[in-house]
């Protein structure tokens, strides 16, 4: 297997990403709205899920405020499409990534000169406060209502009846599959063995010349372009932009994902936001089936995201992806690991 | 000048329960280097304990005592069963430990209590005194939200300098191995010094309830805003918990007053982002280092 796998790294990062869209195309295709509906989330989670990974698991920075970026993302989608209703979809995509991307400039120059608790308090900071600025500028952001925005367009040749989850779970998907190519190639690349550089001896990697600060922002770019892609998508997932939908709990999700899935693998985005997309849903029949109130059914996923939390760090600090990892390893002992990071 | 005034009073009560809060964070951080991000929602839980114990007896200083008992509780509870058991490995597992006790408590407390907007009693009242007939900016509540604080602080003092637990705690907090050696149960120390800090987000949490209202999510700009108050003073010092309390309620109460409240979590990030940049060791830490 590894004969005419490793030969060259994206030819195969781009074969298993058709294989991929392959399987998801089947998947999609076959399956009925409501669960397309479903894997768009999963997709537009994952993106914003592999973003945070490769920031926090690759770079060592954690950033409680992707949900604020995501919401730089979706308020971009929405205002400009409220602008000029017309522009091409993945160029209102674009832009959200470049806002998002702009605006985490901003955060990772700041984010560079801090560690730790203080990095992690800055953006809790932001991901708090975010909302704040839509609900006071309610003339521009539509304040608690939010913006709504249009579905994407059909194209004609699918046919009238073809349903807009659908076609909204084939973009999700694709967008997924470019932005995991992107970031896979950009982990195995110099730039990802300078983020690991980095996370592991920030003074080692100085010295072996690697500019940290540099590094630490564009670590930061690479993520918020992700969580703007994500945040596009789920501006036109929810059909409406709003802060109450945005605030902190979305950041919460988020890193919920990368760290249930697994810090630091691209794999364990995906597990991960599989598993704060089905969550809930679990939770909600859990609770139909025991004829449990409506505050239990609202509030059961947060309170399992959160178990999860605790007992992810207390019992499997590896996540999905790194419990399969071991699993792997136990059954192919003979097959030695071709790449651990 | 009135509205001055007001402001200025208010910005000192906020501050003093901003402070209240960041002493926590402060005192957590000094003894186990961990940033206990579910502080708030800890405070939270606590009052709404106050709360229902508060309708169910009559009684508001049966549910302010209840809320600080349940407070140590809680705190001692969190060390043992899970801080305890992550604090060496990699400084990330904590604070995402404490988020998920934040996520936890603050979906859990609507199940128990209802999800709904609560209004929380004040100590005392909330209208002006008036002398000879004048409005005094400054009312019966303010008082005692300064007074109450400002104890707490002095009593904690007290213990941390003049009592033998007090050199325990600060041993086990400053040199683990050596306090060890010399036959202070460090883990005791630990769990002693978390049920503290949280006592002390409990009061907090009884204070601000009245003006914040109680809702799951109501404490997690005062979280952010004890977080940047401690921050302001260091990370490290109650002192500059208190100052830093002090000055970050009154540039949010001008914020709020003359500009708009819903910036005031804007405006605690722009100051944090800007202390940061320019000292970010705060402006009461004694040595600086960074672990590398």
């Amino acid at each position: 297997m590894s004969r005419f796998t490793s030969s060259s790294t994206i030819l195969r990062h781009l074969g298993w990403a058709v294989v991929a869209a392959l399987a998801a195309g089947v998947v999609i295709l076959f399956v009925d709205p409501y669960p397309d509906y479903q894997l768009a989330e999963v997709a537009l989670f994952g993106i914003a899920a592999a973003g945070l990974t490769v920031l926090t698991g690759f770079n060592g920075q954690l950033s409680l405020g992707h949900g604020a970026l995501m919401a730089i993302g979706a308020y971009t989608t929405a205002l400009l499409l409220r602008q000029s209703p017309t522009v091409a979809v993945p160029l209102v995509m674009l832009a959200s990534v470049a806002a998002a991307g702009l605006a985490s400039v901003v955060v990772g120059a700041a984010a560079a000169r801090l560690r730790g608790p203080y990095l992690a308090g800055a953006t809790l900071a932001l991901a708090v406060g975010l909302p704040g600025v839509a609900i006071r500028f309610s003339k521009v952001f539509g304040g608690d209502q939010g913006i709504s925005v249009p579905p994407i367009e059909t194209p004609s040749f699918l046919g009238a009846d073809f349903p807009p989850e659908r076609w909204l779970a084939l973009v999700s998907m694709v967008a997924l599959l470019l932005a995991f190519v992107f970031l896979a190639n950009l982990t195995r690349s110099r730039f990802g063995r300078d983020f690991r550089a980095v996370r592991d001896d920030e003074i080692a990697a100085a010295l072996a010349g690697i500019r940290v600060a540099g590094n630490q922002v564009s670590a930061f770019v690479v993520s918020g372009c992700c969580a703007g892609l994500a945040g596009s998508l789920l501006a036109f997932w929810a059909g409406l932009t709003a802060p109450s939908g945005l605030g902190l709990p979305l950041s919460l999700q988020v890193l919920a994902a990368v760290v249930i899935g697994g810090l630091g693998s691209l794999a364990g985005a995906v597990w991960g936001a599989v598993a704060v997309v089905y969550l809930p849903q679990l939770s909600s029949s859990l609770t139909e089936a025991l004829h449990l109130p409506g505050v239990v059914k609202d509030n059961l996923p947060l309170a399992l995201y959160g178990a999860a939390f605790v007992v992810t760090m207390l019992a499997f600090p590896q996540g999905i992806q790194g419990g399969l990892r071991l699993l792997y390893r136990k059954l192919w002992i003979a097959i030695p690991s071709r790449r651990d990071i | 000048m009135h509205q001055f005034l007001v402001l200025t009073t208010q910005g000192i009560t906020s501050g003093m329960v901003y402070a209240a809060l960041a002493l926590a964070l402060v005192l957590i951080w000094r003894s186990t280097r961990i940033v206990n991000f579910a502080q708030g929602a800890m405070a939270m839980f606590t009052t709404y304990i106050a709360l229902w114990v508060i309708q169910t007896s009559g009684s508001y200083w049966l549910g302010f005592v209840v809320a600080l008992a349940s407070g140590l509780v809680a705190g001692a509870v969190v060390e043992r069963l899970i801080i305890r058991r992550i604090a060496s490995g990699p400084p990330l597992n904590p604070v995402i430990a404490s988020l998920g006790i934040l996520l936890f408590l603050e979906a859990v407390v609507p199940m128990i209590f209802g999800g709904q907007i609560r209004g929380f009693p004040p100590a005392l009242s909330f209208f002006g005194f008036k002398v000879a007939g004048v409005d005094m900016p400054f009312s019966p509540f303010d008082l005692f939200t300064f007074a109450g604080v400002l104890a707490t602080m002095a009593l904690l003092y007290a213990l941390f300098r003049f009592t033998g637990l007090g050199l325990q705690l600060r041993a086990a907090a400053f040199a683990p191995e050596v306090a060890r050696l010399l036959g202070v149960r460090v883990g005791r120390m630990l769990t002693i010094g978390w049920a503290l800090a949280s006592m002390v987000g409990a009061l907090a949490g009884v204070l601000v309830a009245p003006v914040t209202l109680l809702a799951p999510n109501s404490f997690d700009s005062v979280l952010v805003f004890a977080f940047t108050a401690a921050v302001l003073g260091g990370l490290d010092s109650p002192l500059g918990a208190l100052i830093g309390g002090l000055s970050l309620g009154l540039a949010l109460s001008y914020i709020g007053g003359y500009m708009s409240s819903d910036l005031e979590t804007v405006g605690a990030l722009l100051i944090l982002i800007v202390l940061l940049m320019v000292r970010p060791q705060g402006f009461f830490a004694g040595t600086s280092h960074r672990r590398v």
